[in-house]
């Protein structure tokens, strides 16, 4: 079994914690440079604020409704999401992250009642030891997790769902499933799905997985699988990539020297890059993490990670190579031995659909079609002539333009000068 | 191109390890010591002793006004574990009207209370407000000016 423990309105939850009269109020943070919003707390949403709203257009809820906008700390969501993890792999032996905020789980080995009661532990521990309210979904497949874990977040559930490969309830929550709301069926697809008369998941569950293959590709007869109860997909498939695009590797040695290590991330930051050309994506992040062998008790232990925040949302090699090589020299430390590290790419938009916003960091016209253009003879390159043909070495230090923040909150848990304040009367 | 801003990693990687002598200072002088006892290990990490569950620990600066009966002070700070159950007894960071504020967690006439080290402030039952614990405090670390 699978579990997916997906951290509610990540974001704006971090920010709750150490600022407690946040509670029942609507909170949005706002993309880098306080540009449109990125992530929303439930009040907000009931507001009928969707994502991507621009911030200037909020001024209004902040008068009438004491709505706060906060700008993004990506310092504290890293070591926040780092937490999390931690207090997972204290219970469960198999964690993968998926994305900054939501992480897979192995469930193995355990009959109803264990799968049931190490769910609920998952939710009452994170909750209680980071203060991030999460919710778990546990099935047979990811897919299915990840539709058990929307179910969980339903009143009746109270955080924690379980699905059967074939219960009454998986079918019932199938039927009225959207297919856009099905792990890697993005709305193009949902829409092709459509006009071949399957509109909800129960629908695909049931379609021919080789008709679906012949006319719609191999990763939508995996799902397909998945729906069945069949684990089929692999975290690096296609269906996984869609929402963040995750390179890492074991190095097949233990290295330390910085060196070594710029290398191997420099190499999963261009793969990363390439995969978010591919699906036409940009990314507003970047994630880079290292790990020594957790099994090597002889070797002292560290597995840092460290998220950065790009200018503006971008699928520029350059950019990205840098931001990833930048991390790398602030989580270095030497007199550690690591086994695996990678970078991640998420907080995705939708290349096609991003329209640059007024308060993005600028970038003129001429140097974004250049970008495209180079960008597009490397991929090129590559494909033709094999992977690395053309690669980067070191980037060159950009030039800096303030970046906007004036709303951010302190990094409470990464900065001695902006540790939260306990009164004491 | 352009700069990014930077963010570090999480609070110290690199165990903090001071070198210690073997030999134990003892309280008076009685009878020779034990060839087999007494030998620590040689390194003391000052980080593993007060932090024991990293993932559940945070940090917080004192402020207030009336902290003697807690033997606290100003900008001291705090370590607070939220991996601990509160019992009667502890000093939690309790959240009371929207501020993280330090009280002690006692039973008062059998019901659960947060408990001020000035009298001037009354017992806050834990049922009542909007009032709960965030989480209990392991240390408090008082520095000198040096």
């Amino acid at each position: 079994m699978f579990g997916l423990v997906d951290c509610n309105n990540f974001y704006v939850s971090c920010e709750r914690v150490f600022q407690p009269r946040l509670e029942g109020t609507p909170v949005g943070v706002l993309s880098n440079n306080d540009g449109c919003v990125i992530a929303r707390s439930e009040e907000l949403k009931a507001l009928g604020v969707g994502m991507g709203v621009p911030a200037f257009r909020l001024r209004d809820l902040t008068t009438r409704h004491g709505a706060v906008l906060l700008s993004s700390n990506y310092e504290l969501y890293g070591d926040m999401s780092a937490r999390v993890q931690a207090v997972l792999e204290e219970l469960a032996p198999g964690v993968e992250p998926y994305s900054i905020d939501e992480m897979f789980v192995r469930f193995d080995g355990l009959d109803a009642d264990g799968t049931l009661a190490l769910a609920r532990r998952l939710h009452r521990r994170v909750r209680q030891y980071t203060g991030i309210p999460v919710s778990v979904g546990v099935a047979p497949t990811r897919t299915l997790a990840k539709l058990a874990n929307r179910a969980a977040k339903k009143e009746e559930h109270d955080g924690v769902c379980v699905l059967t490969a074939d219960g009454p309830e998986t079918r019932a929550l199938l039927s009225r499933t959207d297919l856009k709301e099905i792990w890697g069926v993005g709305r193009r697809l949902a829409e092709r799905l459509f006009l071949a008369g399957i509109r909800t998941a129960a629908q695909l569950r049931h379609a021919a997985s080789r008709a679906i293959r012949r006319r719609f590709g191999a990763p939508l007869s995996r799902t397909v699988l998945e729906l069945r109860g069949i684990a089929a997909i692999e975290m690096n498939d296609t269906a996984a990539t869609r929402q963040r695009i995750m390179t890492s590797r074991s190095f097949g040695q233990l290295i330390h020297e910085l060196g070594e290590l710029r290398e191997a991330i420099r190499q999963h930051a261009q793969r990363g890059a390439e995969k978010l050309r591919q699906q036409r994506s940009l990314c507003r992040a970047v994630q880079v993490f290292l790990r020594t062998p957790p099994h090597r008790v002889d070797l002292p232990q560290y597995a840092p990670s460290l998220v950065i925040e790009m200018d503006r949302p971008t699928d520029d090699s350059r950019l990205i190579l840098q931001a990833a090589l930048a991390a790398l020299e602030r989580i270095h430390r030497r007199g550690y031995r690591f086994l695996k590290g990678g970078v991640m790419l998420f907080d995705l938009i939708d290349a096609d659909h991003y329209q640059l916003s007024l308060l993005d960091a600028p970038q003129g016209d001429s140097e974004r079609r250049r970008s495209e253009a180079l960008m597009a003879t490397l991929d090129r390159l590559n494909r033709h002539l094999g992977r690395d043909t053309v690669a980067f070495g070191m980037p060159r230090p950009g030039a800096a333009w303030p970046l906007r923040c004036a709303n951010r909150s302190h990094r409470w848990t990464t900065r001695w000068a902006e540790l939260p304040v306990a009164k004491v009367h | 191109m352009s700069r990014h801003a930077l963010y570090r990693p999480r609070q110290p990687a690199m165990p903090l390890a001071l070198p210690v002598s073997t030999i134990r200072i003892r309280a008076g002088l009685s009878g020779f010591p034990s060839p087999a006892q007494d030998y620590a290990s040689d390194r003391l990490d000052l980080n593993a002793h007060l932090v024991k569950r990293p993932s559940a620990t945070f940090f917080m600066r004192v402020s207030g006004d009336s902290m003697d009966g807690f033997g606290m002070h100003e900008d001291d700070l705090l370590i607070i574990d939220r991996s601990l159950d509160p019992r009667p007894g502890h000093m939690v960071a309790a959240l009371v009207d929207g501020e993280i504020i330090v009280k002690r967690y006692e039973m008062h006439h059998g019901r659960p209370c947060l408990v001020s080290g000035n009298p001037r402030y009354a017992p806050i039952p834990l049922v009542e407000h909007d009032c709960q614990i965030w989480g209990v405090v392991r240390a408090v670390i008082h520095q000198y000016p040096v």
